[in-house]
């Protein structure tokens, strides 16, 4: 039910990921934010457990940070890939993480790239990626419109249709996603893709 | 009167010395000099060997120099057996890190690891500090050639060009007038046997008394950490002038 799934263009790479936080047949809210900021070039855009997920993303964020401060330089996104991949190695035969995730960040010398995580600690780098159930629509749709080299407009495009196929297709389609973009100029929030949003309160 | 602070490492004399990393300082001030200088294009290690016997088998073993790792190369002064276990705990850093990040370890991150160690010999535990000075020498993507020296206290610095051992303060002082910034590799190795021949005590070098090793690139684009043959050493003392060859004239 969580859809999470990404793709690297010419020099940027970009992750979508929905919006819902979901407990059994409750949906908490429809605005949860899923992608984080690993560094200012770094996205994690994460699903599993919702209490694994933040945990396990805060607490790699926090060591990326601390590498930085105590090193003076940032992680590459393979070095942060390969660590991310580590904890979740170490912890997997003690007391695993459930959490999936998709690494997308820009180096200066390498460009865009993005890493595919599972929660058995299974590492690919890989052009284009997806978690879920939403992957079966998703990778569909990037298996035949992807090519390498795409504009930030052509991978918009190509976000928006596995969106739809997600939403016609999937029986309980999550109804909002968040896109985010990374690039030279950093990681930031691209726009939201909202079919339903929470009902105002009338005011008293 | 401050002998009764000596035997304990982990507290200060009342001067707020640490006496034992004093003394761990002195051992290596009886130690083979060893010459780091840092070039445009590598980093050059020229360490005096103490332990020359024809009994010794030189081919397999150095005395000075050392590998930490494939961009990563060090040479010793002081104790040899602490020296060993100390490079040890490098190569097992170096190899902690590249599997965590499975990337090379940054050089100063190696160092600063490495002192991290020295320095809990000089605070805690009621052990000896490490009777061994490090010249390191390495490259990384990050800030390219590299050369670090480190002392029993656990502090260390980047250098342009350093010496340890005996006699470390006449060989820094040569090295301070006669280094340029723009040394190339083969200027270095000129450089650091020059001022290892007016340093040393032996009225002469030869190949069998020095080690020589280089950190550069080669044309791949990899890191090469290589030793000197004593071949190859013996012509370079010859060019250099520092030795003279097989006909002398008085």
């Amino acid at each position: 039910m969580e859809c999470v799934f990404g793709l690297v263009g010419t020099d940027f790479a970009i992750v979508v990921a929905d919006t819902s936080a979901v407990h059994s047949i409750l949906v908490h809210k429809s605005n949860e934010d899923k992608i984080m900021f690993l560094d200012s070039h770094k996205l994690v855009a994460a699903s599993g457990e919702p209490g694994d997920r933040v945990q396990f993303t805060e607490y790699i964020q926090k060591n990326v940070a601390l590498y930085q401060f105590r090193n003076g330089i940032p992680l590459t996104t393979a070095a942060a890939a390969n660590f991310t991949r580590g904890e979740l190695a170490t912890a997997l035969r003690k007391n695993p993480y459930s959490v999936n995730i998709l690494l997308a960040g820009y180096d200066k010398e390498t460009g865009p790239s993005l890493y595919y995580i599972d929660y058995i600690a299974t590492l690919h780098k890989l052009e284009k990626g997806a978690f879920g159930y939403g992957s079966y629509f998703s990778l569909s749709m990037m298996d035949r419109h992807y090519h390498s080299g795409m504009s930030v407009e052509e991978a918009i495009d190509l976000v928006d249709k596995c969106i739809a196929e997600i939403r016609s297709r999937l029986v309980v389609a999550p109804p909002n996603f968040v896109i985010k973009i990374v690039d030279k100029d950093g990681a930031r929030e691209y726009a939201w893709r909202q079919s339903v949003n929470d009902t105002p309160v009338p005011s008293a | 009167m401050s002998r009764r602070y000596d035997s304990r490492t982990t507290i200060f004399s009342p001067e707020g010395r640490l006496y034992q990393v004093e003394y761990a300082m002195e051992a290596i001030g009886n130690a083979g000099t060893a010459i780091g200088i840092l070039s445009k294009d590598g980093v050059v290690l020229v360490g005096e060997k103490k332990v020359t016997s024809k009994l010794l088998q030189t081919s397999t073993s150095t005395e000075k120099m050392y590998k930490i790792d494939d961009h990563v190369a060090c040479a010793v002064a002081g104790i040899m057996s602490d020296a060993n276990i100390l490079i040890n705990t490098a190569r097992i850093q170096a190899q902690r890190y590249s599997f965590a990040y499975q990337e090379p370890m940054p050089v100063e991150q190696l160092v600063q690891s490495l002192c991290d160690t020295k320095q809990g010999y000089t605070q805690f535990g009621g052990l000896r500090p490490f009777g061994v000075s490090f010249l390191f020498a390495g490259w990384d993507k990050n800030f390219g050639f590299q050369l670090y020296m480190s002392d029993p206290s656990g502090n260390y610095g980047g250098w342009k060009a350093s010496a340890i051992g005996a006699n470390n303060q006449a060989a820094q002082s040569i090295l301070k007038q006669d280094y340029k910034d723009d040394i190339t590799r083969e200027e270095a190795v000129q450089l650091a046997l020059k001022v290892l021949s007016k340093t040393m005590d032996s009225t002469s070098l030869t190949s069998e008394k020095l080690e020589l090793a280089e950190v550069f690139l080669s044309p791949s684009g990899k890191v090469k950490y290589q030793v000197c043959s004593p071949e190859n050493l013996t012509k370079l003392l010859v060019k250099s002038g520092v030795t003279q060859p097989a006909t002398d004239t008085a």
